[in-house]
């Protein structure tokens, strides 16, 4: 039955036994592969290595003439003022990043350990407080406890008589509480993984030593996560020196000046973008040194992190006390989701936010200029979409095709590539837009003003969280399946798109949409690169801010979790209940 | 008429040299394994002919043409094979009928040829009522009758078999060895399937290749494999033996007190003296209780047994010739009891033995 003989390809070998190709034979065996590798590689040299090459280039570089000098650093460094920054952010990385541990691991403990009640309340709380953009809760906290109209102001001066305010947001410790309330779901994600992986028996053999609850809680349970929580301080602690929206809402009426809003005032007429690299090198240092140091860390022994779920899991009983946790999980429910979209929803609907809810302060007035009579605020949408869904686009397709090509060793030094796509994990997003704004922004690329510029920066920005996903997705599909297909007769490329893509395509939806959604609230990365026609719902909130018509700002900010929770509403759907909180 | 080649094939990853100048030829419409030991370059080997691995050095020919050599390797797609994978790589996405009318579509048959074929080989492998099924609603042995049945269809020119039985449990292993030595008897496809394990090559072979550290020891039909071993390797590897050493001497072997003639074992043998090793399958060697007439050629020496283990089919035992102390595996059928210490005698029949490196 085999009547292939006639069929078979042409002769490779001139005659049997020749050992080597002619130049011919070899040309006809190159695959695609090799061309698409090239593609990855200018890809990402242009994503990745131009825009960090460039920066660190332009921070030795006199302003017209391009020669070298070292007087950007000298300028970025040479006022108190400048270095006063620097410390700030330090210390307010150091206290968002204490006072989330301190916020979520109480949480954490509840939730994977103990019968607390109300734990499926306590996954909303962090869902909510995880998926809410975050300059949205200092909006909302502007609201609440500003020092004179704040309404949680008010209300204490109603009700005690009292001259002063209770709590005034525009300070460093409203700061980082603000912070704070949106980082921690981060540290309850990493420390609830860790517990989960405890079993009760490990703290039986504490409890039949005599240690009581509480004891074997401190003393066996907490050093068993001691790993996770400082990652995820490690994490929340570079979060927060990064960030650029709740420092510039909240830090600048406050007059408290941190590196990101420093970096922006640089931007400022007359743009100074020597300067800026220059004043961004401690950031990029930092995050860099920080993550290496945590893999040194945790890669030493004793914290390797435990694997696989070993033995018997039951909830701690704890009485009463079960009341205290629920209490205080409410409470912090209440502090970062409730309290903050509730007034941005109250003040949405308000003719005057401070007069409280009530019917003849009722209007839709402020939506209505919104949609109807704004210039930006449907512009700034259509735009937010379009380029957040175009970033999302060409990170799973760059993403895809590298963890492809490294995870089937398809060509030498792929690793590199792999490396060159999980780099923007470590360079904060500010520090990007400043490194493509000095690559692309002024000819010869003259980028500035443009969609492309944003697309691209926010492409390589998620890119590592599309290539996480991708790369954990690519291992779940054998190699085999695909090689089933191609010695039937289907090309690499034919064989990726029949039998691989559709085998990866849930995952990849789901990697798609969460960098859909982080890009559509990115702020950090577009406020540098955004033209008079190119802005953000992100940026143009802050432009609403700095407007101070709080009832239209509190609108949009509306519109804004409107179209968040659509979104993620479309996720949970397709993907799954939990896909934006997945450890990938 | 060859099919396929393989010349002088080597693979090494980096220093370590994993598949060592196999030579090896497969008539058009034979069956071949390679059997052996588990890491010890068969999947290598199997996936050099696949071109799925480029080879260190060596060729890779079919029907004459050179298809695999050193940094000229035509892909996979281009060379007419089919194969079937260890785990199986059914497409979960697919059913079974779209599985096995994949390699089809790919060969722009018409739409009516490709279901009329996918249902005829469905049939074959008795899955044509299960045509619609996903794979996921298949049980391991279904989904390789799939497997089996989406690599013939296209009608290969080569199929290709990576341990396809070893998921299996093992009655339906037993089973399906049979299955695709019927599948073989219908179709004629030139086969090369790779096993660790003997009974399954034996069973569906025409040849084996027995492999071992890279390379192939001997390649021959099952029968001569177990009668004829020519290594020591296949000898110890393809049921089991004793391994004695002897000594060639004017045309006479001898070991422990038993000569016999040397061209009794081999016709060819030289007379050259030398220490020779000789594989003696402990089932030709007979035991009994008192010395048996001896009979023309065949050694007999007194004995004592040492060990015993009963093993359901067979009685196993060690048994020490007087004047040595060699032991040697002797076995008997389930009625023939003797206690461990009892004297007996042992009996060679030299046809059955084989001179091994
Ligand atoms: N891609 C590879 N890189 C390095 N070593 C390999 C690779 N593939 C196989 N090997 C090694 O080659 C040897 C033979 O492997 P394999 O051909 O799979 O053996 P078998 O199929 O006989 O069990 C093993 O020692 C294996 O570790
Ligand atoms: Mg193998």
């Amino acid at each position: 039955m085999p009547d292939t003989a006639a069929s078979l390809p042409e002769p490779v070998g001139e005659t049997r036994g020749t050992r080597r190709l002619g130049l011919l034979g070899r040309l006809r065996h190159v695959e695609p592969v090799a061309l698409v590798w090239l593609m990855l590689l200018l890809a990402l040299l242009f994503l990745v290595v131009a825009p960090l090459a460039k920066l660190f280039a332009v921070s030795f570089e006199t302003q017209g003439t391009g020669e070298f000098t070292l007087s950007n650093y000298v300028a970025a460094y040479g006022r108190a003022r400048y270095v006063d920054a620097l410390v700030n952010s330090l210390t307010l990385g150091l206290a968002s990043a204490t006072l989330s541990v301190a916020l979520a691991v109480p949480m954490a403990w509840a939730v994977s350990r103990t019968d607390m009640p109300g734990k499926g309340l306590t996954w909303g709380v962090v869902m909510g407080a995880f998926v809410m953009p975050p300059y949205l809760g200092a909006v909302g906290w502007m609201l609440l406890a500003g020092p004179n109209s704040g309404a949680v102001n008010r209300f204490w001066r109603w009700a005690t008589g009292a001259e002063g305010p209770l709590f005034n947001i525009f300070s460093f410790e409203g700061l980082a509480l603000v912070i704070a309330l949106h980082s921690f779901p981060l540290v309850f994600i990493f420390v609830k993984a860790a517990l989960d992986l405890i079993s009760s028996e490990m703290e039986d053999a504490a409890n039949i030593l005599g240690a009581g609850t509480w004891t074997t809680m401190r003393k066996v349970s907490l050093p068993l996560v001691w790993p996770a929580i400082l990652g995820a301080f490690v994490v929340v602690f570079l979060e927060t020196i990064a960030l650029f929206g709740t420092p510039a809402l909240i830090g600048i009426p406050a007059r408290i000046n941190v590196v990101t809003t420093q970096l922006w005032q640089f931007f400022e007429y007359p743009v100074r973008v020597e300067v800026a690299a220059a004043y961004a090198m401690p950031l990029l240092l930092i995050t860099v040194g920080m993550i290496v140091a945590q893999k040194l860390f945790l890669a030493r022994k004793g914290f390797v992190s435990q694997t696989g779920k070993g033995g018997e899991r039951r909830p701690i009983k704890l009485g009463p006390w079960r009341w205290l946790l629920f209490t205080w999980c409410a409470l912090v429910g209440l502090l970062s989701v409730v309290m903050p979209l509730g007034i941005l929803v109250q003040a949405s609907f308000a003719k005057a936010w401070g007069r409280g809810i009530s019917l003849d302060n009722f209007t839709l007035r402020n939506y209505q200029h919104l949609i109807f009579e704004h210039e930006m605020a449907l512009t700034s949408i259509w735009n937010t979409v379009w380029f957040s869904a175009s970033a999302a686009t060409m990170a799973v397709l760059i993403a895809l095709l590298v963890a492809y090509i490294v995870q089937r060793r398809l060509v030498p030094f792929g690793d590199a590539l792999g490396f060159l796509a999980m780099a923007p994990f470590v360079i904060p997003g500010i520090v990007m837009a400043i490194g493509f704004y000095a690559a692309y922004a002024s000819p010869p690329v003259a980028l500035y003003g443009t969609a492309a510029i944003i697309i691209f920066a926010f492409t390589a920005r998620f890119l590592p969280i599309a290539y996480a996903n991708s790369a954990a997705a690519v291992r779940t599909v054998h190699p085999e399946m695909e090689e089933a297909a191609r010695i039937l007769g289907s090309g690499r490329l034919h064989a990726i798109a029949h039998v691989t893509a559709p085998l990866l395509k849930r995952a990849l939806l789901g990697g798609w949409l969460i960098v859909f959604i982080v890009a559509t609230r990115e702020l950090s990365a577009a406020i540098f690169l955004v033209g008079p026609r190119t802005r953000t719902m992100s940026v143009l909130l802050y432009d609403l801010s700095e407007a101070g018509n709080f009832e239209v700002l509190a609108a949009f900010g509306g519109l804004l979790l409107l179209i968040t929770l659509v979104l993620v509403g479309i996720g949970m759907k397709l993907v799954g209940r939990d896909f934006m909180l997945r450890r990938t | 008429m060859s099919r396929l080649s393989l010349r002088g094939l080597t693979k090494a990853y980096s220093k370590m040299v994993v598949v060592d100048h196999i030579d090896l030829t497969l008539n058009e419409g034979e069956f071949v394994s390679l059997l052996g030991p588990s890491g010890c370059g068969k999947t290598t080997t199997l996936r050099m002919i696949a071109g799925f691995v480029e080879p260190t050095d060596g060729t890779v020919e079919m029907g004459g043409k050179v298809i695999s050599t050193p940094g000229s390797v035509l892909p996979p797609e281009r060379r007419q094979m089919s194969m079937i994978f260890q785990s199986y790589a059914i497409w979960p996405n697919m059913t079974v009928a779209e599985n096995v009318g994949f390699g089809l579509k790919l060969r722009n048959l018409p739409a009516a040829e490709v279901q009329r074929r996918v249902a005829e080989i469905l049939e074959v492998v008795q899955m044509g009522h299960l045509h619609g099924r996903y794979p996921a609603e298949l049980s391991g042995g279904q989904q390789q009758r799939v497997a089996l049945a989406r690599a013939i269809v296209v009608k290969p020119a080569v199929l290709l078999l990576d341990e396809p039985l070893s998921n299996l449990d093992a009655n339906l292993r037993e089973e399906m060895r049979f299955e695709i030595r019927r599948l073989h008897n219908e179709f004629r496809i030139t086969t090369v399937y790779v096993t660790h394990d003997q009974a399954e090559a034996m069973a569906t072979s025409d040849r084996i290749a027995v492999m071992h550290a890279g390379r192939i020891e001997q390649v021959d039909a099952p029968h001569l494999l177990y009668t004829k071993p020519k290594t020591r390797f296949v000898a110890g590897f393809i049921g089991r033996t004793n391994l004695l050493e002897a000594k060639l001497a004017n045309g006479e072997i001898g070991f422990d007190g038993v000569a016999f003639q040397a061209s009794q074992v081999d016709a060819s043998l030289n007379g050259l003296s030398r220490p020779v090793l000789l594989s003696v399958r402990p089932q030709s060697i007979g035991l009994y209780r008192a010395q048996p007439a001896s009979a023309a050629g065949r050694p007999v020496v007194p004995g004592i047994v040492t060990q015993r283990v009963f093993l359901g089919e067979t009685w196993d035992y060690v048994v020490q010739p007087q004047s040595s102390c060699t032991k040697l595996r002797v076995t008997a059928p389930p009625l023939q009891v003797h206690e461990v210490g009892e004297a007996v005698w042992l009996e060679f029949d030299p046809h059955q033995m084989a001179l091994v490196e």
